[in-house]
C-alpha cells in the first residue's frame, strides 16, 4: 500500500510533465507548422520510427554495441587507473596532471583522426572515442572516492597492522563506489553522445549516426529523429541499469541516507 | 628472578608473574618528535618524554591544545615514528607491538564503516587476524553484550546515536582481547549526559578487562574520575609537566562528589595552570 504509493509518488510527476511537454509541442506544431518540416510532431516521429523499424533497428544494435563495449572498457580501464594512482604515489604525481591535461582536449574533435588510424568505415574508431570520453570522469571521480577519506579510519586500519592493499580493499574501494556510480551515470549519456557524434565522421554506414546525417541531408527530418529518439532509448535503457546496479552493489549507502 | 634456568630457555612456570611485574606495559624513554625537520613548517611537537606506564593502568594524558598529547598517544601506536629515543610497548619495539596487534586504538570520531552493520563493524579486526565466521560472530555478540547493545547487532551504525556509536567502536577495539587500549579524546564529541555515562562503562569495562588504557582527553574532571594516574603536559614544545596520582579505588557516580576527588581536579588544575606561569 505505501510502497505503491511511493512508487506512485516517484514517478507520476514526471510521466504527466513528459505527457504535457510532448501535447503541447503536438498541438503547437498543428496550429503553428501544420507541415511538420523544419520539427515534425511527436507522433509523425514515432511513425517514421515504427515505418522505417527495420533500418532503425539494426542501426541501433549496431550503435548500441559501440556505446556499451565502449562504456564497458572505459569504465573499467578509468577504475582501474584510479586504484593504481591512488596505490602508488608516483603513479599519481606523473599520471594525474597527464590524465587532467588530455580531459582538456576536445576528444569529439579526435573523431576523424581516429577514422585514419583505425580505417574510415571501421566500428574501431567510434568505440576508441566512446571509451576515451567516458574514461575521464569515471577516472577523476574514483580517484576522489578513493582519496577522500576520514584520516581516523585508515590509521585505524594500520593500527590493526593491515597493509595497504587491504586498506585498499576494505575501506577505499567501499568508500570510492557513491563517487564510482556517479560516474557511471554520468558516463552512459556521454557514452551515447560520443558514439553518435563519432558516426558522424565515418564508422559503418548502417549506424544510427548516418542515419541522422543521411536523413537530414535528403530533409528527410521524421527518419532523422527517429533515430535520434532510437539513440535516447538506449541511453535511458543504460543509465537505468546504472541505477539498479548502484541499488544491488551498494545497499548500504542508501541505508544511510534513509537514517540520515 | 635468577632460579637457574639459562635465559634464553623457555620460561619456567612459576617465572611468568615476576616477569609481567618487571616489563612495563609502555616505556617511552627520551623521546622527541620533530614534524617537517629542516623545513620551514618545522613543528617541535615533544620534548624529552621519559613516562612508564605499568600493566593494569589508567593513565590519562591531559593539557592544552598543541601540547602534542594526540602526538604521544600516536608514537605508542606507531602511527607515526620517534625523532629521537625509543618507545617499547609490552618489551618489544612499538612498530612489532602493532604488527602484532598488542594494542587496539579509539578515535573521538567512532569510524564505524557505514558498508558494515554493527556485528561486522566490530569483526573487522577478527577478519584482520583471520578468524574464522562462526568464532568471530560469537566474538562480536559477546563484545556487543559488554557494551550493552546486543539489540543492534544487525542495525546500520548510521542508525545509532552518537554514543552508540563510540560504545561499538570500544567493542570493535576490545574484540581480541588487545593488552592495550589507547584512546584518543574518545568521547569530546559527545554531550555531558552521554559522556558521564559513558565513562562509567569505561571504567565498568576496564574493571572487567584488566587492560592497561592511555586516554588523552581535554577534560579535567574526566581525567580525574577516570585515571589513576594523570600526567599534566605543556606545549611549545610538548613535555611533561606534572605527573599526578589520582587513584580513587573503586569510583561510583557518588565519587563525583566526593572531596578527594575534588582534591585532585584543584591539583591537576593547578598543575595546568603552573605553565602558564612559566
Amino acid at each position: 500500500m505505501t510502497a505503491a504509493k511511493a512508487v506512485l509518488r516517484a514517478w507520476l510527476p514526471p510521466v504527466v510533465a513528459a505527457a504535457i511537454m510532448f501535447g503541447c509541442w503536438e498541438a503547437l506544431l498543428a496550429v503553428l507548422n501544420p507541415d511538420g518540416f523544419v520539427l515534425p510532431p511527436p507522433s509523425t516521429i514515432v511513425s517514421a520510427l515504427f515505418g522505417d523499424f527495420d533500418a532503425i533497428s539494426t542501426a541501433t544494435g549496431i550503435t548500441g554495441f559501440i556505446i556499451v563495449t565502449g562504456l564497458i572498457a572505459g569504465v573499467v580501464v578509468g577504475a582501474l587507473a584510479a586504484v593504481l594512482v591512488t596505490a602508488f604515489r608516483s603513479a599519481h604525481e606523473t599520471l594525474t596532471p597527464l590524465a587532467v591535461a588530455v580531459n582538456a582536449v576536445p576528444i569529439i574533435a579526435l573523431a576523424p583522426i581516429f577514422n585514419a588510424w583505425f580505417g574510415i568505415l571501421s566500428p574501431r574508431s567510434n568505440q576508441a572515442v566512446v571509451v576515451v570520453l567516458v574514461f575521464f570522469p569515471v577516472f577523476i571521480n574514483t580517484t576522489r572516492g578513493l582519496g577522500h577519506i576520514e584520516p581516523s579510519q585508515i590509521e585505524l586500519m594500520e593500527s590493526y597492522g593491515a597493509g595497504k592493499w587491504r586498506i585498499m580493499r576494505e575501506v577505499r574501494i567501499p568508500n570510492a563506489m557513491p563517487y564510482f556510480f556517479t560516474a557511471l551515470k554520468l558516463a552512459t549519456s556521454l557514452a551515447v553522445i560520443a558514439a553518435i557524434v563519432a558516426e558522424y565522421f565515418g564508422g559503418r554506414q548502417d549506424a544510427l549516426g548516418n542515419i541522422i546525417t543521411n536523413s537530414a541531408g535528403l530533409t528527410r527530418y521524421d527518419d532523422a529523429w527517429a533515430a535520434v529518439l532510437a539513440g535516447s532509448l538506449v541511453g535511458i535503457g543504460l543509465y537505468a541499469i546504472a541505477v539498479v546496479l548502484e541499488r544491488l552493489v551498494m545497499p548500504w549507502y542508501f541505508a544511510a541516507r534513509r537514517a540520515q | 628472578m635468577s632460579n637457574g634456568f639459562p635465559t634464553n630457555g623457555p620460561e619456567p612456570p612459576d617465572g611468568d608473574r615476576d616477569c609481567e611485574a618487571v616489563v612495563a606495559a609502555v616505556e617511552v624513554a627520551g623521546v622527541d618528535k620533530v614534524f617537517n625537520p629542516g623545513r620551514s613548517n618545522e613543528v617541535h611537537a615533544l620534548t624529552g618524554i621519559d613516562l612508564r606506564i605499568a600493566a593494569g593502568e589508567f593513565v590519562t594524558l591531559i593539557g592544552p591544545s598543541g601540547c602534542g598529547k594526540s602526538t604521544l598517544l600516536r608514537l605508542i601506536a606507531a602511527l607515526t615514528d620517534v625523532s629521537e629515543g625509543s618507545v617499547t610497548v609490552n618489551g618489544k619495539p612499538a612498530d612489532r607491538a602493532r604488527l602484532d596487534r598488542d594494542y587496539s586504538m579509539v578515535f573521538q570520531r567512532a569510524g564505524l564503516f557505514d558498508w558494515r552493520n554493527v556485528s561486522r563493524n566490530i569483526e573487522l579486526p577478527l577478519e584482520l587476524m583471520g578468524w574464522n565466521a562462526a568464532d568471530r560472530r560469537q566474538r562480536s555478540a559477546e563484545m556487543l553484550e559488554l557494551v550493552k547493545l546486543s539489540e543492534f547487532a544487525r542495525h546500520h551504525p548510521a542508525e545509532l546515536s552518537g554514543g552508540m556509536q563510540q560504545r561499538v567502536a570500544i567493542a570493535r577495539a576490545m574484540s581480541f582481547d588487545p593488552k592495550l587500549l589507547l584512546m584518543d579524546e574518545p568521547f569530546g564529541a559527545l554531550d555531558e549526559m552521554t559522556r558521564e555515562h559513558m565513562q562509567n562503562e569505561l571504567l565498568r569495562i576496564w574493571n572487567e578487562t584488566q587492560t592497561t588504557v592511555i586516554f588523552v582527553t581535554h577534560s579535567i574532571s574526566e581525567a580525574v574520575f577516570l585515571s589513576t594516574r594523570v600526567v599534566v603536559m605543556s606545549p611549545r614544545p610538548g613535555r611533561i609537566s606534572a605527573v599526578i596520582d589520582t587513584d580513587l579505588g573503586e569510583r561510583s557516580e557518588a565519587t563525583r562528589d566526593h572531596p578527594e576527588y575534588f582534591a585532585n581536579v584543584t591539583a591537576v588544575r593547578n598543575a595546568l595552570r603552573g605553565d602558564h606561569a612559566s
